[in-house]
């Protein structure tokens, strides 16, 4: 037990950044404060009703203190929890916490990055660590790649069943308009692709893009006065295991397998319920531990759940219709837009890659290096 | 409890890899094998914590291969050391694509400069 209700909240605004490429000088709080308004805007609340704000950047040791200065708010409420990709569906967890005992009443969970325009190396500098450092791994691609290579030497997981993973994010990604990439892929081209961290090609990594994000969270009583159809946060589960890949006590799974059930015993649901998934696709791997570690397959039958186009657009389980992190967007910390697919989706806004009657959604964060787990589940009105 | 302003966990580690040692810790409470180097013991924060030397036999765990540009490939693994404890190494003297899950192999330690200290890594046990 977490203390908090199932549908207590719920998101009421979403909206990303710019995406992409962003022009020379822009700064992660520029970002911020756009999909924030963008976010208010999409709900009809207003900046002055905003008195909780939770942000997490790899840029910037205050990001919350940052935006607070840009738009001159003085929110009750401020969290700057930094745990990597995952970091804003445990900032949603907490804003549920917040909302819940009155401390505040609407918060905006935001996000910005730059990387692509200041490089990778001067957003998200690599801590030195004498016991990893000396060998040189090509942080974080190489841990992912250890991983992977246990999987595939533990159950027999193919680099064709990694590609399957990468060519259905693929073809979401042709149908999602804000995409970074427009041109199809094959499991072929990803295999012969410039090879970055053996099993891992450059076409098995996220994107490296600039962007940003911000969703609105407030009280299931005030939601259902906004503009738009409230999303409820049903369960939210949030599980550490490790901080470096030398660390990780078993490294065919991860803290998913505890963050999934805390999140589907608080809403009361099972795998079966949720009718499509947005997990952190940092690499190809990452998706198929997910798949596992949240029970839609048994341990070790990932690579075989995803092959056949699975999880592409018409497969058996609609994963990552957003097109990903590998297709799609990946701004560092990817987390707050593995939300925002989740909401549209059980808003009905995703167009020509919806999923039909989609009216729970899960949306599953990863940090650092298979590090720290969140998962969040979101439901529509029928579901309360 | 290790008094830090005598001496860290990690300048002792690195005082053995001079003496060519890999050295790692073992808590005295329940002899469970403790890597990397702390203060206090991973679960019960217990501060009876002993140095130890390794043999510095062990089993591949864990490999990739880097490809950094302009560079020959490099091997990147997770080693398990007989005595219990994992560590990050690289295999040397093979082919890094060559280096598999279950491979036997030895430590040698890589005799320092004046910016880098000197690190332990591994090469195959020759075949008896």
């Amino acid at each position: 037990m977490n203390g908090l209700q199932r549908g207590s909240v719920a998101v009421v605004g979403a909206a990303e950044s710019d995406l992409g490429q962003v022009a020379p000088n822009t700064s992660i709080v520029d970002l911020m404060a756009q999909a924030t308004m963008r976010a208010l805007d999409d709900c009809g609340l207003k900046l002055s009703d905003i008195d909780g704000v939770l942000a997490a950047t790899t840029q910037s040791r205050t990001p919350g203190m940052a935006l607070c200065e840009y738009l001159r708010i003085k929110p009750r409420y401020i969290d700057g929890t930094l745990i990597g990709g995952s970091s804003f569906m445990s900032l949603l967890a907490h804003a549920q916490a917040a909302i819940q005992q009155g401390v505040c009443e609407a918060a905006v969970v935001a996000y910005g990055s730059t990387q692509r325009a200041v490089s990778r190396a001067a957003a998200s500098p690599r801590e030195y660590n004498h016991y990893e450092s000396p060998y040189r791994p090509f942080l974080p691609a190489s841990a992912y790649a250890l991983a992977a290579s246990r999987h595939m030497h533990e159950f027999g997981t193919t680099r064709e069943q990694l590609a399957e993973v990468a060519v259905a994010a693929r073809k979401w990604a042709l149908m999602n308009p804000k995409a970074w990439e427009k041109e199809p892929l094959t499991i072929e081209q990803v295999l012969k692709s410039r090879m970055v961290s053996y099993p891992l090609t450059v076409r098995d990594c996220c994107l490296v893009t600039d962007g940003g994000g911000a969703i609105i969270i407030t009280s299931a009583k005030r939601a259902k006065s906004l503009r738009k159809k409230p999303v409820y946060v049903l369960g939210v589960g949030e599980a550490i295991g490790h901080a470096t890949i030398s660390n990780m006590p078993d490294l065919t799974v991860t803290a998913a397998a505890e963050s999934g059930p805390q999140a589907f015993k608080m809403a009361g649901l099972k795998p079966t319920d949720v009718d499509m998934l947005s997990l952190y696709d940092a690499f190809t791997i990452t998706p198929i531990l997910f798949l596992e570690d949240l029970g839609f397959c048994p341990k070790g039958e990932g690579g075989r759940f995803v092959s056949d186009g699975a999880i592409a657009p018409g497969g058996k389980l609609a994963v990552n219709t957003s097109g990903g992190g590998l297709s799609y967007c990946h701004p560092g910390m990817y987390g707050l837009l593995v939300m925002i697919e989740a909401v549209r989706q059980v808003r009905g806004e995703c167009g020509e890659r919806q999923v039909k009657d989609c009216e729970i959604a899960l949306a599953h964060g990863n940090g650092g290096v298979l590090s720290t787990q969140c998962t969040v589940l979101f439901g529509a009105p029928s579901t309360i | 409890m290790q008094n830090l302003k005598e001496n860290s966990p990690l300048n002792i580690y690195i005082e053995h890899c001079r003496k060519g040692e890999l050295a790692y810790q073992v808590c005295t409470d329940d002899s469970s094998p403790v890597f990397f180097p702390r203060v206090a013991a991973p679960r019960t924060g217990s501060p009876n914590l002993e140095w130890r030397v390794s043999r510095g036999l062990g089993t591949v765990h864990a490999t990739t291969v880097v490809y950094y540009r302009n560079e020959p490939p490099l091997n990147v693994a997770l080693i398990d050391l007989d005595e219990g404890f994992r560590m990050m190494s690289r295999v040397e003297d093979i082919d890094p694509l060559q280096v598999k899950i279950g491979l036997r192999v030895k430590v040698r330690m890589i005799p320092g400069d004046e910016k880098q200290p000197p690190y332990p890594v591994f090469t195959p046990v020759e075949a008896a």
